[in-house]
């Protein structure tokens, strides 16, 4: 406090008590800012890594019970890494502008030596001896790690309500979903419990979630990030991106988690630029296409509201606007959802309760029997349609009319896009068809589940970047306007991101 | 119904998934919804179209065949259901 005494000496003593209470309270509410803002404070020793922790921590204790973000919390750890970075700070060494700020992981990243469930009974305790390259990339900067995100189970779903252990809700209306699969991770960044976070993409699972807590989102070219560590869904889709309250943070983690690993041989041997460079509060001349197909049928009112007078603040920005088409489009959903259950009853394959995991307690009579009620015992429904269904699509006789013909669409969605990328520089959409839905509301209708990825699917079936940013509100609850980009295109989505953001000001917060 | 009982039962035998007899009516039914809906693909005509595994045009990536550390026994074991000198042990197999 000594440090504001100084400013205070003009001041009467009560005007000086308030002043002191004002300052105690904002350092209380630390857990509220960004990881940028946060940074210059740490450089200027206004604030410790500690104070920091303590903000963010003391959050989660306050509203923890009603949003249910984590899975896992490591408390002591983190604070043991906060005071690491004090240490760095005191000696006068120059830190990262990631060392000292709290992120949430999704529980879907292998750390090591803390439990990575996957939002599943099958992983309840399954403790990795690695990191995931992500991971190592983070620590290396001296980012806080402080816990692990609820998700859909093994990432398949839209809301959360997969997970194995309980639902997330959404901070903006307890009675909500959050989104999915990375519920938790964008939970965690509405309700300010963390102030960065790392998610994964798979069919819309960080955009959409995002959208629909109000926060950006951004998944990444495929390739761009490594895979090394993500426990896998469907290998041909995913991505690990970032999750966060702004778009700067959500270029300045980005720059730390892109780039070349040996480990993951479907990493990109690209040179990433410094995406903060990126974000330039101007957007002149550039050249937007609207994407018909996907503000079309199926788009509630209150998106297409809010999704329309985005485009005119856009265009008030200088961009030009036009609709463009993906002809292909309607078949998306289709294919994917013979590809990603195709690649997923593979992946899972490796959960037999041998190894790690899960193991029946049943008396089993041989080892089909053990692996049989292993997966029955150890997977929720969504998992065991998505492995029946991926089965099903590559048994005998069906491969070809289901997986063969579902990989020729992805090829016409890829070439939908390569053409509609000629004539423009980005592509929106809505990121998702509705708000946020009531808890149980699509919860055992898969197909109607299904349909809340419609904007975003196409996007990974081209493995394409794209970013998610809160563009309004219906009814009080978030609406996602989703920014597309060509491959590696990450610098451009992000520029129009930040001048949308900048000139939008979206201010709102769930009141919790 | 796209996919019958019977097949339902087939498949998750295929896919090592013991399922309850609720389980293989609930999910007869909502595989069948979601197999309808990807009825729609067949219609297209892609006779002309080469199939997309992968977007990125990547060839065999190699790397050198050289031995590096790896985990121990111990730790390679540390998350086993069940393990007996320095094995993953499981029930009889033949």
């Amino acid at each position: 406090m000594l440090r504001f005494a100084a400013n205070c000496l003009l001041l009467t003593s009560g005007e000086y008590l308030g002043l002191i209470e004002s300052v105690r309270c904002e350092s209380l509410e630390l857990y509220k800012l960004t990881a940028h803002h946060l940074n210059k404070m740490l450089v200027s020793r206004e604030i410790s890594a500690v104070e920091i922790c303590q903000s963010v921590f003391s959050r989660i204790k306050k509203v923890e019970e009603k949003v249910k973000s984590y899975i896992t919390l490591i408390e002591e750890r983190a604070f043991k890494e906060a005071k690491a970075v004090d240490k760095k700070i005191k000696n006068g060494e120059e830190i990262s502008p990631l060392a000292g700020i709290p992120i949430a992981i999704k529980d879907v990243i292998c750390t090591k030596g803390v439990l990575t469930t996957c939002g599943s009974k099958i992983l309840s305790n399954f403790i990795p001896q690695y990191n995931a390259t992500v991971i190592e990339r983070l620590l290396r900067e001296n980012i806080v790690m402080i816990g692990k995100t609820n998700m859909d189970e093994f990432a398949m779903g839209s809301s959360t309500e997969n997970s194995s252990f309980f639902p997330t809700k959404n901070p903006w209306d307890l009675g909500r979903v959050p989104g999915g699969s990375s519920g938790g991770s964008a939970a965690a960044i509405a309700a300010d419990e963390a102030i960065i976070s790392l998610g994964s993409d798979t069919g819309g699972s960080i955009r959409q979630p995002a959208a629909l807590c109000g926060v950006v989102g951004l998944k990444p070219t495929y390739g761009l990030v490594s895979r090394y560590g993500l426990v896998a869904f469907a290998s041909s889709l995913d991505q690990i991106g970032p999750i966060t309250k702004d778009v700067t943070d959500c270029a300045l983690l980005l720059n730390y988690i892109v780039g070349y690993d040996p480990c993951d041989s479907t990493s990109l041997n690209y040179q990433p630029p410094n995406y903060l460079e990126a974000l330039k509060d101007e957007i002149k001349g550039i050249k937007i296409g609207m994407l018909k197909e996907l503000i079309g049928e199926g788009i509630e009112e209150g998106v297409k509201v809010n999704f329309k007078k985005s485009l005119s603040l856009l265009e008030r920005l200088g961009a030009i606007i036009e609709e463009t088409t993906l002809p292909h489009s309607d078949y998306a959903l289709s294919a994917y959802y013979i590809i990603a259950p195709a690649e997923a009853s593979s992946n899972l394959a490796r959960y037999d309760g041998v190894r790690y995991g899960f193991r029946t307690s049943q008396k089993v009579e041989d080892m089909v029997e053990m692996y049989m009620k292993t997966r029955g015992e150890g997977f929720g429904d969504e998992v065991k349609r998505r492995i029946m269904l991926g089965t099903y699509a590559l048994s005998a006789g069906y491969y070809e009319a289901y997986y063969g013909q579902a990989q020729k669409v992805r090829t016409l969605i890829v070439e939908d896009f390569k053409k509609a990328f000629e004539k423009y520089d980005v592509l929106v959409s809505p990121t998702s068809p509705t708000v946020a839905f009531k808890i149980g509301e699509k919860y055992d209708n898969p197909l109607a589940m299904y349909m809340s990825d419609i904007c975003t699917i196409p996007v990974n079936l081209a493995g394409l970047p794209a970013i998610s940013v809160p563009c309004g509100l219906s009814h009080g609850l978030p609406v996602g306007l989703q920014i597309i980009g060509p491959a590696f295109g990450e610098e451009i989505i992000l520029r129009v991101a930040y001048a949308f953001e900048q000139a939008f000001g979206f201010k709102e917060k769930p009141t919790l | 119904m796209a996919i019958s009982k019977k097949e339902v039962e087939h498949v998750a035998l295929l896919a090592r998934l013991a399922l309850s007899e609720e389980e293989k009516e609930k999910f007869t039914k909502q595989l069948s919804q979601v197999l309808d809906h990807a009825e729609k693909i067949k219609k297209l005509d892609t006779s002309n179209v080469f199939p997309t595994s992968h977007v990125i045009p990547l060839r065999n990536v190699f790397r050198e065949d050289k031995a590096k550390p790896s985990f121990s026994e111990e730790k390679a074991l540390s998350n086993a259901p069940e393990k007996e000198n320095q094995a993953f042990k499981v029930p009889k197999i033949v």
